[in-house]
């Protein structure tokens, strides 16, 4: 089937990264989305289409200003964003909007306009997890990890630098949180969180935001931005339980977000010059190469180690440094995002020269959603 | 007052078979009567082929260690280190759980020891199912 193509116009991130304390949640998303507007000449009577997670695209149509005819609220935790790309893909596509803004901001750290987030002791969660002493995401995510170390033999070591690797790249973005070099040795000995998983291992937790801006190929020339196409989109759920995966060591939402987006780009991962994969922890981009395809099953920790995604690899991945160096609000798929978009628009402080797809794949949850993009700065008729 | 304790279930109606099966020491699982598949967590319809007759049955309680973490950060009702596990039971489903009776440490938690249930009550209403290294 032929497709009308849809491409980024809009992206920008806050103003500020780190610690926020002079805006709550709502003024990150609107700062974004202003910075984004800004980036491509709109205003928001310009924009018909609203998607956003954290807070409801109700709540940014009218902070904003923004009439839609077509919103979207799927909040399916990090990858939520990759997941509004693709519904807005598909809105401008299906013409039930023209101009599609799709606003992330977190206030992680400074907790303003935050509401705490509560099991509910009624849900699967509450009733056979959380009695059990789980307390976040740092050790719930984490609990796979020991059944695929031992079925593929795989390290701390091995895990540890996947950390090293990344602030390598994160020393290159002046945005990035920490910058400075760091070894196998000091990740090993940083704090125990939840064995095997040590601080250094473990995302960031910070404030900041991030926005886009999507529009029909055909509308994207009339910008001053230069496009950045969406050639294939997937997305896909498992499991609210961490404790339910199907398998440990595979995720099967990446399986099935991640094989959609290349089936519908009719590109294989020998076509990517950069790759972004959510890194909350430190394993997710073991499981992402594997489960994407880019590495045979139990080789990616040992493929990363080699400095095969490393400055100089041969597949770049996570340049901006990722949520364990760059930045981690709660829901990085944005930030994620903004680096692939960065990176095709050729303007990223890590930039990849002459990068023509970035595939960027994000995760909800704890392995409970998927979504993946696969971005290119060439025509979408040059793949399809 | 007491310390807060740990957080504890609300049953649902559909989950009410379990925390009742716990209070008497028995572990409950359920089969779909269409397809055989035994499945945890509790719901009143198979998952696999969509079908509404199934039953409640007794778990044997065996299970082995499938994987897990040590949390070393304080959590109410919790004395850091501990193990947050998941067990694979000897029909088929996995479930979180702590296990006890058992030094909370890499060396003496091997993934695919053999454990067993036992059950701890937590109050009158709720009595919670872990697992301890199996006493042949």
């Amino acid at each position: 089937m032929r497709r009308n193509a849809v491409a980024v116009v809009g992206a920008a991130e806050t103003t500020d990264l780190g610690k926020i304390e002079n805006l709550s949640q709502i003024g990150l998303h609107a700062d974004a989305a202003l910075n984004a507007m800004a980036d491509c000449g709109l205003r928001p009577k310009d924009i018909d289409g609203i998607a956003t997670a954290g807070q409801t695209p109700v709540e940014l149509a009218h902070y904003l200003g923004i009439t839609p005819t077509w919103v979207d609220g799927t909040a399916v935790g990090g990858c939520s964003f990759m997941i509004h790309v693709r519904h807005a893909a598909a809105a401008i596509e299906a013409g039930l909007a023209k101009t599609i803004l799709i606003t992330h901001g977190e206030s992680g750290r400074s907790r303003i306009g935050n509401p705490p987030r509560r099991v509910d002791p009624q849900s699967l969660n509450g009733q056979f997890e959380q009695p059990f002493g789980p307390m976040g995401p740092p050790s719930m995510f984490t609990i796979p990890v020991l059944r695929y170390m031992k079925r593929y033999g795989v390290t701390e070591e091995q895990i540890a630098q996947v950390s090293v690797v990344q602030r390598e790249w994160a020393a290159m973005h002046p945005r990035a949180t920490f910058r400075n070099p760091i070894t196998t040795e000091y990740v090993l000995n940083s704090r125990m969180i939840a064995w095997p998983f040590r601080l250094l291992m473990c995302c960031l937790v910070t404030d900041g935001g991030g926005a886009l801006i999507l529009t029909s190929a055909e509308r994207a020339k009339d910008f001053k931005t230069k496009p950045v196409y969406i050639l294939g989109t997937g997305e896909s759920a498992e499991t609210p339980m961490v404790s339910q995966m199907e398998d440990f060591t595979s995720s099967r939402a990446f399986r099935v977000a991640g094989p959609t987006a290349f089936q519908q780009a009719g590109i294989s991962t020998n076509d990517v010059d950069h790759l972004m994969i959510y890194d909350a922890f430190a394993h997710l981009p073991i499981y992402g190469l594997e489960d994407l395809g880019f590495v045979p099953r139990g080789e990616a920790a040992a493929f990363i180690a080699a400095r095969n995604t490393a400055p100089g690899g041969k597949l770049p991945m996570n340049t901006n440094g990722g949520g364990l160096s760059y930045m981690h609000s709660g829901m990085y798929g944005m930030y994620a995002l903004q680096e692939s978009v960065r990176q095709m628009r050729g303007t990223s402080p890590a930039q990849i020269d002459g990068a023509k797809i970035s595939v960027c794949h994000g995760v909800g949850g704890m392995f409970a959603a998927s979504g993946t993009i696969i971005f290119s700065n060439q025509t979408p008729a040059d793949f399809w | 007052m007491a310390e807060p304790g740990r957080a504890l279930p609300a049953p649902t109606p559909e989950t009410q078979h379990f925390w009742d099966g716990t209070k008497v020491h028995e572990l409950r699982l359920q089969r779909c009567d269409s397809c055989g598949k035994n499945y945890f967590p509790p719901r009143p319809f198979c998952a696999v082929c969509g079908s509404r007759s199934v039953s409640v049955f007794k778990a044997s309680g065996k299970a082995v260690l499938w994987s897990y973490v040590i949390h070393h950060r304080p959590v109410p009702g919790f004395t850091p280190p501990y193990a947050i596990a998941v067990v694979q039971l000897a029909e088929g489903p996995r479930m979180m759980t702590n296990i006890v009776e058992c030094p909370q440490t890499p060396e003496a938690l091997q993934l695919d020891m053999e454990l067993e249930v036992v059950f701890e009550e937590q109050n009158d209403k709720i009595t919670l199912p872990f697992f301890r290294p199996a006493k042949g």
